[in-house]
């Protein structure tokens, strides 16, 4: 426990862990992965599953070992480097940078204020402007955004959640303008405001209204968008924030079948919609417990989709996933070495059969990536796809004593938790309970103190520290962008046809009232030049604004 | 001698809880008193709240890059409020130099990714009680 004595400040506090740890002590080697599943000295064909059709072939259900018979041989995965920073202009030029070094899917990175709902005028966007992702607020941000990119030949990935239906509406409309139908967009939004409650702590309205507008955007999608992936479901956050592997796997599964709920509960068919749900995974440092999580959450859902909700079209089966390494397993310290882990992690979404993946810059515990460093992560998958082998077979750790007793037990600990959900009535009442978010924040003080123990050794952190202080160049974001994007938001709001907004704000604000489809009406805003905060402010008029119980 | 007194907070729109979180859980098991402000409070806010609940120092976790104008903010309003004997400490994703340009400015030390829980508690330690001192020697 910590020592109360006056000392002189710890300035080189990341050299002195653990610091209480006497000599002798030796911390305990823990013979487990990094979610606390014990590890046996030996795996043999006792540890396989008994019914061979558990693990089944690639491309057959319950697909635990990949959705295509021949996974990369025939498709590499999409290689979507997430960018973003500072204004429209300056994420376009490195969209534009990192497709002509090879990416093949983009992904914008938005900042806090756009995520939550805010024009860059409103005090709470003070100092945040460009700082963590690119400001958008306006139709003509996201015209530049997407400056000479193809919208009907790349596809496109927003990670964005509660002001989603904004942000899809800018995009179809400014495919519009250029004579781009919807029905030719491809590409995702996040949009699953679950684990935001959960785990990512980006919302405007509380989780009901929130539930209702992303199930208005994936029946909207269905009919309108049918290259467009309406929901990404997404474990990354909940991981980050401390989840265990079956947890991340557990509570972002149980979100995906919250919302086949609600879809259902409004009359659509799942296999109209369900083809169109996306998944996205963190991928952490313990190797094969990654790999074994990939292959126990398709099986998990392939299987309940079939028997629970009844779907028959095999897409509807599928679990699609993006995934990214883990921002949380990378160190300020030696931030270098942050290259060999994100290289190990890619590895592991590779050999459980990503179908997308976004590698992470050695330089994000310190800044948003540089441009060199982002160069850095996507030759990392590059060599991973075109050197390493790794793609020549589906599945090439299928039938892996071990890999395979992994992805039993991952499976048998989430649907544990999936059922103690269910008892609960479901999701969304397990979150407005707290209960994901009190399992996950246990979980991360538990890893904490396994950390300051030393039994988790971190590299560079805990043991094998340097005095000698690394440095690499970060990126820095100038406070100027946050004074033009003020004018530019101002600029637009002085010149729109006033007739014509009013007109499509209070159609808006009257749709809030009733339980139509959201969508249309949001276009129309857009359509208007609404504001990302404008459309935002009827949210929240309509439907009141979250706060969450401060609880630790 | 009462036991010490932290607001842990979370400044501006960044849910990054995790640290916090922990950070408040490791205090709060070293015997600390801690209130938590929760997610998306003003410098506002939180300096009401610092004043409200009589705290010996205030702990900022900011990841989201807004630190060159939510501490100084914080510490403005700190002043105004009279409350500057209250140290201003906190952690997040913040480059050494913008550390140093803070703590010339009279924030404390501030603390980065992968920091042991037992160096900020030290920290806080220290500093609370070497000013309780040296005020009851005033």
């Amino acid at each position: 426990m910590a020592k109360t004595e006056t000392k002189q400040p710890p300035r080189k506090a990341e050299h002195a862990a653990p610091a209480a740890m006497p000599e002798a002590a030796a911390p305990k080697r823990l013979f487990e992965t990094l979610s606390g599943i014990p590890i046996k000295p030996l795996y043999t064909e006792a540890d396989l599953p008994k019914d061979a059709a558990t693990v089944g072939k690639p491309g057959e259900f319950p697909y635990t070992r990949g959705l295509h018979p021949e996974m990369y041989r025939t498709r590499l995965w999409t290689m979507r480097q997430f960018a973003g920073y500072g204004s429209a202009e300056h994420t376009n030029e490195r969209f534009h940078y990192l497709l002509g070094h090879g990416m093949t899917g983009l992904s914008t990175a938005f900042d806090m204020p756009t995520l939550m709902g805010y024009d860059p005028d409103h005090p709470m966007s003070l100092g945040e402007v460009g700082r963590e992702g690119v400001a958008v607020s306006t139709l003509a941000d996201m015209d530049i955004l997407f400056g000479g990119i193809p919208l009907d030949q790349v596809t496109t990935s927003m990670t964005i959640n509660a002001p989603a239906i904004v942000l899809l509406a800018m995009y179809v409309v400014v495919a519009e303008r250029r004579g781009i139908t919807p029905d030719k967009l491809g590409g995702t939004i996040q949009a699953d405001m679950l684990k935001e409650f959960i785990a990512q702590k980006e919302w405007i309205c509380p989780p009901r209204p929130s539930v209702k507008i992303c199930v208005d955007m994936i029946e909207w999608c269905a009919k309108n968008m049918p290259k467009w992936n309406s929901i990404s479901i997404s474990g990354y956050h909940i991981r980050e924030a401390g989840a265990t592997a079956a947890q991340e796997l557990a509570f972002t599964l149980a979100d995906g079948f919250g919302y086949v709920e609600e879809c259902l509960k409004r009359g659509m068919d799942v296999d109209d919609f369900a083809p169109r749900l996306s998944f996205f995974w963190d991928v952490h440092n313990d190797f094969f417990e990654e790999i074994a999580k990939f292959r126990a959450g398709r099986r998990i859902w392939a299987t309940i989709m079939r028997d629970k909700f009844h779907a028959k079209n095999p897409r509807s089966l599928q679990l699609r996933t993006h995934a990214q390494t883990a921002g949380v397993s990378l160190t300020a310290q030696q931030p270098l070495n942050n290259v060999a882990r994100v290289a190990l992690q890619a590895l592991a979404a590779v050999l459980g059969g990503t179908q997308s993946l976004h590698t992470n810059s050695m330089d994000e515990t310190l800044a948003l990536p540089t441009e060199e460093a982002a160069t850095v992560a996507l030759r990392t998958q590059q060599i991973i796809a075109y050197e390493s082998g790794v793609t020549e077979t589906p599945d090439p750790l299928g039938g892996s004593y071990f890999v395979e007793a992994l992805t039993d037990r991952i499976e048998q600990e989430a649907m544990q938790y999936i059922k103690r959900i269910d008892e609960m009535g479901g999701i969304i009442q397990a979150v407005e309970r707290g209960y994901p978010q009190k399992e996950i924040a246990d979980s991360a003080y538990k890893f904490q103190q396994q950390v300051e123990r030393g039994e988790r050794v971190i590299v560079g952190v805990n043991k094998f520290q340097t005095d000698e202080e690394i440095t690499i160049p970060v990126l820095m974001i100038d406070p100027e962008i946050e004074r033009k994007q003020i004018e530019r938001t101002r600029a637009v709001r002085a010149k729109r046809d006033a007739d014509k907004y009013a007109k499509a704000m209070t159609a808006l604000r009257d749709a809030c009232m009733s339980d139509k489809n959201l969508v249309p009406f949001v276009l129309d805003a857009v359509r208007a030049e609404a504001t990302l905060g404008e459309i935002s402010d009827v949210f929240r008029e309509a439907y009141g604004v979250y706060r969450e119980p401060a609880v630790f | 001698m009462r036991k010490i007194r932290v607001l842990v907070g979370k400044a501006g729109l960044d849910g990054h809880d995790r640290g916090a979180k922990v950070v408040a859980s490791a205090m709060r098991d070293a015997g600390f008193e801690v209130i938590y402000t929760g997610l998306h409070q003003t410098p506002e806010m939180i300096v009401q709240a610092a004043v409200q609940e009589d705290v010996d120092a205030v702990a900022l976790s900011i990841l989201s890059g807004a630190h060159m104008t939510l501490f100084p903010r914080v510490l403005e309003l700190m002043k105004e409020k009279g409350i500057q004997d209250v140290l201003l400490t906190g952690g997040g994703i913040i480059s050494k130099e913008d550390m140093a340009a803070l703590k010339s400015k009279g924030v404390g030390d501030l603390f980065g990714p992968g920091t042991p829980t037992t160096a900020i508690i030290e920290y806080i330690s220290g500093w609370v009680k070497q000013h309780r001192r040296s005020k009851v020697g005033a």
